[in-house]
């Protein structure tokens, strides 16, 4: 194995790195007035990285001894945070324009391109150790951004709050994969999948056991769900469209990655840890959410909501149901994306950011077109056909199916009609309440494009993607089934 | 068939049309909706003249598997989904006709949430692929809840919501059961299921997941709650649509799905259906009775005669679900004309208290007649299309269950009490109060609402022939594929033992 071959490999990561890198100093030196160069210039760098993605990153296999694995799974992941990341760059100049005291600096970029890179990392981990440093990577950078706005209290208060019970999940993760290591004699996926498939002892069981509980805290699925409301509330708008979106994508793909590839023998220990945590992020994520008055606590719970369905897939433990995750996780960003642009439009008359459900009263007359995308966004959330949304749950219901999970699927769709309540809770209030004052217009092209291209991708003309999707995503579910 | 994708265009035309409005004002809107249902309506008689009776099953089939990944665009109709596409193209002009004045707020929306609304229930009867059934079947949800949630009157959170969940939670648990059949056949293509047989343990589960869908849409006793809340508050033209055709899904998919697919289980599980009906119709017609609101009443009526489709259709022979199809269509249109005689008279007085009104026939005769029409019809009088339909009914379901068929004939008796009692409150008596004095008789818009409904459903009654040609067929096929299911019926006829006839009347004693 030489080392020019696996630096190709992870080409996309030593571009963000050395990107992230170099704008550092640039920030440093340039100070607030760089600001614009830097956003720009990182949304370049992950251009770039997504460009890398095209070589030996998306096919190559094996880096750098097996500690990092270049294959069409971890493209596939990639692709999606490379767009939830340059999409929360894109968003942010406005929203902190209109912050009172909190401008807008060059390090906003340069922490998102960190977080990036380590989440990179994650999906392409190989082995717990390159998972543990790109997790922690992409939470260190997370923390920072969430307490970004640092005049806010609530903004402090979901940093500290994300880093308390950050350093906690990562520490039950972190046991976790000393108690695999101690007892399986290597921090190698491949190594670990023969020590399962061996003797089942007592100590890889606890393993198995803890390594799920710091990843559910990762992918906030019930019961270690608790820091997400709260994290998402205070947390400046664009930091939690970031949180919702691309660390989401790379937790979910990390926990598959470590289900299948390093515990893929133990699939029935770790299959009722799954089906729980999925069951119960379906029912409280939809529970919970119903006495909501923030617009923003409501998008967490139904992050949480969707999390316990991407899960269904997972719980099959198939091909298929991999597949049928790297779907709805596709599914999911763009109607995440699309909903927190649209809470990004909700602005007082002089600008500063309103998050009350109630001041969407009457938005389809007020301002139609964004009242109808957002309703689209939330009938899609909450799986209704035609809106693309159907699909994701089509794809993960079909996988559990196929692997004879009748009372998963049952359960589980019938506790989305709960899920369906508060999400024409907010149609109800945007087209059957009486108008309130308009939200000024923004007159963001950007932001109305990428409203527009969101709505567009989860209208029934999304289905018309689905065979392209869906042949991708095999290609990357496959890459995870390959043997040893 | 002959490669012109004509139930492509005529589901194309009114999501056109939809989109457009959006960008038009009120009085455009009004005039594009008109057009394009009305163009819809011309392609669908073209659609019932091209339709080759006698021919093979599945007609003007489009084809595009794949385009959606596990399933494709698959379009065809057989003689059921004729009718039934038959029944939406001309209830839906109809339906903006009558909204033409009574609507005045947000006018392109509500043209657009109606032509959605066309779309998607052609979609469905038309619809070749399970899963596109299921995204056609579902997503008509979401324009009738923007129905009923922006024009309905005082209580239409309530009434929105109920319908929107109680129809979601019916349906999702029939989506399970579909992903199970697709993954057993290995083809989601109904045509194919139709003729595959489920393993028996298994139909029982599957069809008693499509049986949570279909009877919450038809509806049946108990979960029939949300239809008159549904009614009540939706706009008139809301209930015509939501009565018309919306209803006629849950008998659609009865006889789409649960009886080819799943017949040993229709059989067996025949006494819950039988059961659940009964009720309905004595339980429904007597609550019927005692309304004191006018939709209420006639959304109850519905309940009861949806309850005589269900008995019709698993009667398992060919009087029983040719009767069923007919009541379908007749109460379609019955119904329909009927929300749609209270929408004239809501207009004018702005009340549906049947108390408020009285004497109508002195103020506004041309009124009377017709209401006085869709009454009859409703009751089921010969020469109407309700006589036919109920008749056919009943003397199906007798041949299986003398007993159902002895209930649900005092639904008739009922009917006709609760509907001539309705008749004799509003129309006939004295005027008691100057504001009914004050009110118009129909005018040329309201007349030709009512006229062309009236004319289809006195040619459905003298000549039912030309409804059932086209299904004729459609049911040969279907009683095929479930006579080897057939429950035994319990009024056992023999042949009789012919004797001479000085000796009959003394042996009859």
């Amino acid at each position: 194995m030489d080392y020019l071959a696996s630096l190709q490999m992870t080409l996309p990561e030593v571009v963000l790195s050395l990107g992230a890198l170099a704008l550092m100093l640039v920030s440093a030196w340039g100070g607030p007035a760089s600001t614009k160069f830097v956003s720009w210039a990182s949304v370049a760098v992950i251009a770039g990285a997504a460009i890398a993605l095209t070589g030996p990153a998306s096919y190559g296999g094996d880096a750098f001894f097996g500690l990092y694995k270049a294959d069409a799974f971890a493209a596939f992941a990639k692709v999606l945070i490379y767009i939830a990341a340059a999409v929360s760059i894109l968003i942010a100049p406005r929203f902190f324009a209109a912050t009172h005291g909190d401008d807008l600096r060059p390090e906003y970029p340069v922490l998102i391109l960190l977080s990036t890179a380590g989440m990179g990392m994650m999906v392409s981990a190989g082995d717990m150790l390159t998972l543990y440093v790109g997790l922690e990577l992409q939470s260190l950078a997370a923390y920072v951004l969430a307490s970004f706005m640092r005049r806010d209290q609530r903004s402090a208060e979901a940093g500290l709050k994300y880093f308390v019970l950050g350093a906690l999940a990562s520490g039950i993760l972190l046991y976790g994969i000393s108690l695999v290591y101690g007892f399986s004699g290597t921090t190698m996926f491949g190594g670990i999948a023969n020590a399962y498939a061996g003797t089942h002892s007592m100590g890889l069981m606890f393993g198995l056991v803890f390594v799920f509980a710091g990843l559910a805290f990762k992918i906030s699925a019930v019961p270690f769900h608790m820091w997400t409301p709260d994290v998402y509330e205070g947390a400046p708008t664009p930091v939690t469209t970031f949180f919702a979106s691309a660390p989401k994508v790379a937790a979910v793909a990390l926990a598959v990655r470590v289900a299948v590839e390093a515990m893929g023998p133990a699939t029935d220990q770790w299959r009722q840890i799954v089906i729980f945590a999925s069951l119960a992020s379906i029912i409280f994520g939809a529970v919970a959410a119903i006495g909501q008055t923030n617009i923003k606590r409501l998008l967490a719970y139904s992050s949480i909501n969707n999390v316990g369905f991407a899960l269904v897939g997972l719980a099959a433990g198939t091909a298929e149901g991999v597949s049928s995750v790297l779907m709805y996780m596709t599914i999911y960003i763009a109607m995440t994306l699309g909903s927190f642009l649209v809470v990004l439009q909700m602005r007082g008359e002089d600008g500063e950011p309103v998050e009350t459900i109630a001041s969407l009263s009457g938005m389809s007359q007020t301002r139609p077109a964004l009242a109808a995308a957002l309703a689209m966004f939330m009938f899609s959330l909450a799986g209704i056909p035609p809106l693309f949304g159907f699909y994701a749950k089509f794809a993960v219901f079909n996988a559990a199916v196929q692997a004879g999970l009748f009372p998963l699927a049952v359960i589980g769709i019938a506790a989305s009609v709960i899920g369906a309540y508060y999400y024409l809770r907010v149609i109800k209030t945007m087209y059957f309440d009486e108008p309130v004052t308009a939200f000024p217009k923004s007159g963001s092209v950007v932001e109305g494009g990428l409203i527009a291209l969101a709505a567009l991708f989860i209208s029934p003309l999304g289905y018309l993607a689905i065979p392209a999707l869906s042949l991708w995503g095999m290609t990357a579910a496959k890459a995870l089934f390959l043997p040893l | 068939m002959n490669g012109f994708p004509i139930l492509t265009i005529m589901l194309a035309i009114p999501a056109i049309a939809a989109i457009a409005c959006l960008f038009l004002n009120a009085s455009a809107a009004r005039w594009l909706a008109l057009i394009a249902t009305l163009v819809d309506f011309v392609l669908g008689v073209g659609l019932w003249a091209n339709f080759d009776i006698g021919g093979p099953q599945w007609q003007f089939v489009e084809s595009h598997e794949g385009l959606f990944g596990p399933f494709g665009w698959k379009l065809g109709i057989d003689g059921f989904a004729l009718l039934l596409i038959m029944l939406s193209v001309f209830l839906m002009p109809i339906c903006i006709g009558a909204s033409w004045h009574a609507i005045q707020k947000r006018v392109p929306e509500y043209m657009a949430a109606f032509l959605l609304t066309e779309t998607l229930m052609i979609g469905t009867f038309a619809a070749q692929d399970l899963f596109l059934f299921y995204v056609f079947f579902e997503a008509g949800l979401i324009p009738m809840y923007l129905i009923i949630g922006i024009w309905g009157g005082v209580n239409r959170l309530y009434a929105s919501y109920k319908f929107f969940l109680y129809t979601l939670l019916g349906s999702v648990v029939m989506f399970i059961a579909m992903l199970w059949m697709a993954q057993f056949a290995g083809t989601s293509d109904i045509p194919t299921l139709l003729n595959t047989d489920f393993p028996v343990h298994a139909q029982t589960l599957l069809w008693l997941a499509f049986f949570c869908s279909f009877a919450v849409k038809m509806p049946m006793w108990p979960v029939h709650t949300w239809l008159p809340d549904a009614h009540v508050q939706a706009p008139t033209a809301g209930s015509v649509i939501l009565a018309g055709v919306l209803l006629k899904l849950g008998g659609y998919g009865f006889l789409r799905f649960s009886l080819p697919m799943f017949p040993e289980a229709s059989s067996t599980l025949v006494w819950l259906v039988f059961g659940l009906s009964g009720i309905a119709v004595v339980y429904t017609s007597l609550v019927a009775l005692v309304q004191s609101d006018m939709k209420k009443l006639i959304a109850y009526s519905s309940v009861a005669h949806m309850a005589i489709v269900t008995i019709g259709l698993f009667a398992f022979n060919r009087q029983g679900i040719e009767g069923a199809m007919m009541m379908m269509l007749s109460h379609g249109l019955v119904s329909g004309a009927l929300f749609l005689c209270v929408g004239v008279i809501y207009d004018r007085l702005h009340t549906r208290e049947i108390d408020r009104y009285g004497g109508l026939a002195t103020v506004m005769p041309r009124y009377a007649i017709f209401f006085l029409f869709f009454t009859m019809a409703s009751i089921g009088l010969p020469g109407t299309a309700g006589f036919v339909a109920e008749f056919l009914s009943l003397m199906g379901t007798y041949q299986v269950s003398t007993w159902t068929a002895l209930i649900c004939t005092t639904g008739i008796i009922l009917g006709a009490a609760y509907m001539l009692y309705l008749y004799r409150r509003v129309v006939f008596g004295e005027v008691k109060t100057d504001e009914v004095r004050a009110m118009k008789d129909i005018s040329l818009r309201e007349f030709a609402l009512l006229a062309p409904i009236a004319a289809v459903t006195l040619w459905m009654g003298v000549y039912p022939e030309s409804f059932m040609a086209p299904m004729r067929a459609d049911v040969g096929t279907l009683l095929a594929r479930i006579d080897r299911a057939r429950p035994a019926g319990d009024s056992q006829p023999t042949a009789g033992k012919p004797v001479a006839a000085i000796d009959a009347h003394g042996g009859a004693h």
